[in-house]
């Protein structure tokens, strides 16, 4: 049939509409007469600035750049930017891509979607949770799961399991796949915010971008620009960058540690070194001599050796890498790790004198004859007691000395004096310390055929511990035991023999200004069996190696060396940093070497003028 | 001999249907020469693509075809899916089908009050475009926008549809259904209007198929070329319509088609409801990673859907990157639009220029992209 036949020709056709001729017709009045949104609308934005970070997430996914970063007057914290986005409805296309890529949560559209006004600035505005007209307006589009355009979970690391791991020292934590790391850092969002609280100021985005273009070169260039000591950072560092990693409000943050030290473990030891020489920026003249091949010292060293400074290193002990060779443990660090990167320091002339200790060998005062400037990095090496009765016993130990005699034992079972491995053992502390005892102790238990028996007891609660979340998650995998809350009251001691700890409930660790103040409940008593006491509740600065007129001219509060931001003491030629200014913290003693490095550049530099 | 005289159709004139312009030489009131000037509109949509990332393309690719953006989410969406492997959900190949066909009946309500105003029968443009606020109100319901829904996505839709959307549906349908026989009488039986459209602007299915003419142009020439059912997309191999065509080849059956189409996709609606499954997720991520680093394998394809106009393609290549290397956009208007005004509009009288360019399915922003 024709489509012609489909519809006939009707005579009434042209005045089928003359029926409605009185029929009311549908007008709104806007703005007179007000229509409500649908639910989902994409109206004009709200946002909660206590929950906004300033990220800038919003801004870059925005496809016609409607979003601006506005500075504004508010206090900052760490994970925070002074900054908030404005929208320029002018070019917003009402996507709501900001919605669903905010990090925090806090960014979102309302039902509002009418805005009448003869000043144009007014569509250019800074979203509170007021609304573009203060009327506290109702939500519109929400983000959710399907919308959501952050990836939330991170890829997950191999690792190998507690009832595995627990029986040797080998490195548990197996690192990221070539595709595994591109994932992990396609999840970054490039907020900067691990920047501003990372206190190497490491530009984390841009070798996590690095990563994601499949460029692990570039990556280590990056990386060598504040830390020379990627390869242990990036297995031990207490990455505060994690802790205010936007995508970490809403799911788990990006794994900026294990990508850092993917990068290093692609590249040789060759390829570094030929990296670190592309990047010495001047010849200078000078002698340095840095006290302790910890952190701090090995950092200062590497960046006074790209600037052309002839650099000596003292270190007490045998091998170079203080706290990280001997109190880390092996399991966590190993030796290959710390070499590679000691070796790309060796490698732009830097001479580590080992076995050398400041004080006995040499003194402070040839030194000073000796060098232009001294750096001292000696870190923190003496253990703290709790004193309580019956520490006296030699079957109650120091965290740090008896870690370092398992460290040695693991490098050389053969010449090595053995640790004590004890039945069953008490760990007083808990930080890390504590549980790099108690894991490695168990690892000895294990592999010497007993049982495993460690037990743990802190003053603070399983919430409070400051030791690492994932510390004491591995540590509960591996078989220890904890007993939180429990302050220690005395050694038992039975027929010479410890029997025991006798601790009482601990009730409050902090007062309420934040300080610490235990306070203890008598009544509450329990002893914790065990044969060996581990004491790791802090450790101690050693500076009998500072002659006694310098010491009187240098300043200290609660122990530590106060130094000014370039790490110069109140003695011009002598800087410090690591433990003994900042306490225990292997990036603080990067940043710090870093620092005292330009310092003593510019010191040098003055006096030569 | 009568004098040659240049006029000029646009770019802002109530009978042209976009933002161009066409310059008219006429001799009389007969059109003896035409030549279609693009620019006006001009927004490179193809060049900014590749200057965004994959996730940031989705609020520009609805501006592409502004009565009927979903089907550029589409064929973005699709082809994506192609390079990526991803298997799309259920549960959304249903929704994108209802949304499909929902933006089809808006469009094509459009295009019957487009052909009522050219020839001055306003109550058809007054009456269409309240009917089809009614869609939009479904839309905005269910996306959260009325014209730019940002809707379908690469893996599926952006979010589930709201809870009873179904009934508001049916209502809209049933709504427009009741309002047929005012349609027919107004438009389709109306007898000013037959005796303008008919023999105007006749294409024959040798030039429509040498200009690369597809849609209601093609089947008003008797070959039912339909997308839909020569290549199937989402479930479309699984609903039962008919492709309704003509021999005739003109704007009378050109605009026929189009209002017997539109009771097609009513049917397809309906039947989209019916069969949609209850639960089930609505979208899968096709990359890890942030919308910023999200990455489509490297490849080229061509996805193409049945758009109210006719083939709508997008021809996608990626080198890998996050963002596109290069997306060509077939236009379904492009053919009639650029040819057809230069070859087929001369020897029509004046009067009759907007109604051959309604009833051609002149879409300036598919042009001028």
């Amino acid at each position: 049939m024709s489509v012609y036949e489909t519809f006939k020709k009707s005579f009434w056709g042209p005045t089928i509409a003359w029926k409605r001729l009185f029929t009311k017709p549908v007008t709104i009045r806007v703005p007179k007469v007000y229509r409500e949104a649908a639910p989902r609308y994409r109206g004009f934005h709200v946002n909660d600035w206590e929950l906004c970070s300033g990220c800038s997430t919003c801004s870059k996914v925005c496809p016609t750049d409607a979003i601006k970063m506005v500075p504004v007057d508010i206090t900052v914290e760490p994970g925070k930017k002074a900054q908030r986005p404005a929208i320029d409805y002018g070019r917003c296309t009402f996507c709501a891509m900001c919605v669903d890529i905010c990090t925090t949560g806090s960014l979102n559209m309302t039902r509002e979607y009418i805005h009448i006004s003869d000043d144009p600035n007014t569509f250019f505005f800074l979203p509170d949770e007021t609304g573009i007209h203060h009327n506290n307006p109702p939500l519109g589009y929400q983000r959710d799961e399907n919308s959501d355009l952050l990836d939330l979970e991170r890829v997950e690391m191999e690792e190998l399991p507690g009832e595995d791991r627990v029986d040797s020292f080998i490195e548990f934590v197996k690192g990221y796949s070539r595709e595994q790391a591109i994932v992990e850092a396609s999840r970054c969002v490039d907020c900067e915010l691990c920047i501003d609280v990372c206190p190497a100021n490491m530009d984390i985005p841009r070798y996590i971008e690095s990563v994601y273009r499949d460029n692990t070169t570039e990556g280590v260039d990056w990386i060598y620009k504040t830390n020379p000591l990627p390869g242990v950072c990036g297995r031990v560092c207490t990455h505060k960058c994690e802790t205010v990693c936007s995508i970490g409000h809403r799911g788990e943050p990006v794994a900026i540690r294990w990508l850092k030290r993917y990068i290093i473990d692609q590249e040789s030891t060759e390829d570094i070194i030929r990296h670190a020489k592309e990047e010495i920026v001047k010849k200078s003249t000078g002698k340095v001599a840095i006290i302790g091949a910890g952190p701090s010292g090995l950092a200062a060293a590497y960046y006074l050796a790209l600037m052309g400074y002839s650099i000596t290193i003292f270190e007490s002990k045998a091998l170079p890498g203080g706290v990280m060779r001997y109190g880390i443990p092996r399991y966590r660090l190993p030796d290959e790790a710390l070499d590679k990167d000691i070796e790309v320091i060796k490698a732009l002339g830097v001479e580590i004198k080992c076995n050398t200790t400041v004080g006995k060998d040499i003194t402070l005062d040839e030194l000073k004859e000796k060098y232009d400037a001294v750096f001292l990095g000696t870190g923190f090496t003496t253990g703290r007691s709790t004193r309580v009765p019956g520490t006296d016993h030699k079957n109650v130990l120091m965290a740090l000395p008896l870690l370092e005699k398992i460290r040695d034992y693991l490098r050389d079972p053969e010449n090595a004096e053995k640790p004590p491995i004890p039945a069953s053992l008490i760990v007083i502390g808990g930080g890390n310390v504590a549980m790099d005892v108690a894991r490695s102790v168990a690892r000895l238990q294990k592999m010497e055929g007993k049982k495993i028996n460690v037990k743990v007891t802190s003053l603070e609660s399983m919430e409070e511990m400051p030791a690492d979340l994932e510390e004491i998650v591995e540590g509960k995998e591996e078989g220890i035991m904890f007993f939180p809350s429990r302050g220690p009251k005395e050694v038992v001691i039975k027929d010479g023999k410890i029997v025991g700890l006798k601790t009482v409930a601990c009730t409050r660790v902090f007062d309420e200004e934040g300080r610490f103040n235990p306070q203890f409940d008598e009544s509450d008593v329990t002893i914790i069996e065990g044969e060996m006491i581990v004491e790791a509740i802090g450790q101690a600065p050693d500076y009998s190696y500072l002659p006694e007129e310098l010491s009187e001219k240098l300043e200290f509060v609660r122990g530590r060396l106060l130094v000014n931001e370039k790490g110069q003491t109140s003695i011009p030629w002598l800087f410090a940093g690591g433990d003994i200014v900042h306490g225990p913290d292997i990036i603080h003693g990067v940043a710090d070497g870093h620092k005292a490095a330009i310092g003593i550049d510019e010191f040098l530099r003055n006096k030569e003028g | 001999m009568s004098k040659e005289v240049k006029l000029f159709l646009g770019p802002n004139h109530p009978g042209m249907h976009g933002n161009s312009s066409v310059h008219l030489y006429v001799e009389g009131d007969t059109v003896v020469k035409s030549r279609l000037v693009p620019g006006f509109l001009h927004r490179g949509f193809e060049k900014l693509m590749e200057r965004r990332t994959w996730m940031q393309n989705l609020a520009l690719i609805p501006r592409i075809c502004v009565p009927e953006p979903d089907i550029n989410e589409m064929v973005y969406a699709m082809a994506i899916e192609t390079l990526t492997g991803i298997e799309v959900p259920e549960k959304a190949h249903w929704i994108r089908m209802i949304i499909l066909e929902l933006a089809r009946i808006a469009a094509h309500l459009m295009a019957m009050g487009g052909i009522g105003g050219a020839t001055g029968l306003y109550t058809m443009p007054y009456w269409v475009m309240p009917d089809r606020d009614r869609i939009l109100d479904i839309f905005e319901k269910i996306t959260g926008a009325r014209i730019y829904h940002m809707y379908i996505i690469p893996g599926g839709v952006r979010k589930d549809l709201p809870q009873g959307i179904e009934k508001d549906i049916l209502e809209v349908l049933d709504y427009i259904e009741s309002r047929s026989d005012e349609y027919e009488n107004l438009l389709l039986k109306h007898r000013v209007i037959r005796t303008r459209t008919k023999g105007l602007g006749v294409l024959t299915r040798e030039e429509a198929l040498e200009m690369g003419v597809t849609g209601v142009g093609l089947r008003a020439t008797g070959l039912p070329y339909d997308i839909r059912k020569v290549d199937p997309y989402a479930r479309y191999d699984k609903v039962e319509f008919e492709v309704p065509t003509a021999t005739e080849g003109d704007g009378y059956a050109r605009f026929t088609l189009k209002y017997l189409e539109l009771q097609q996709s009513i049917r397809i609606i309906r039947q989209c409801i019916d069969m949609m499954p209850k639960e089930g997720p609505v979208n899968v991520r096709f990359s890890r990673g942030s919308a910023l680093r999200f990455r489509v394998p490297a490849g080229s394809v061509y996805a193409h859907v049945e758009s109210s106009r006719g083939e709508y393609g997008y021809f996608v290549v990626s080198d890998g990157g996050e963002k596109p290397y290069r997306i060509h956009v077939r236009g379904a208007s492009y053919p009639q639009g650029l040819y057809g005004v230069e070859n087929k509009l001369p020897g029509t009288r004046i009067e009759d220029v907007a109604l051959w360019l309604g009833t051609m399915d002149f879409c300036s922003p598919e042009i001028d992209r």
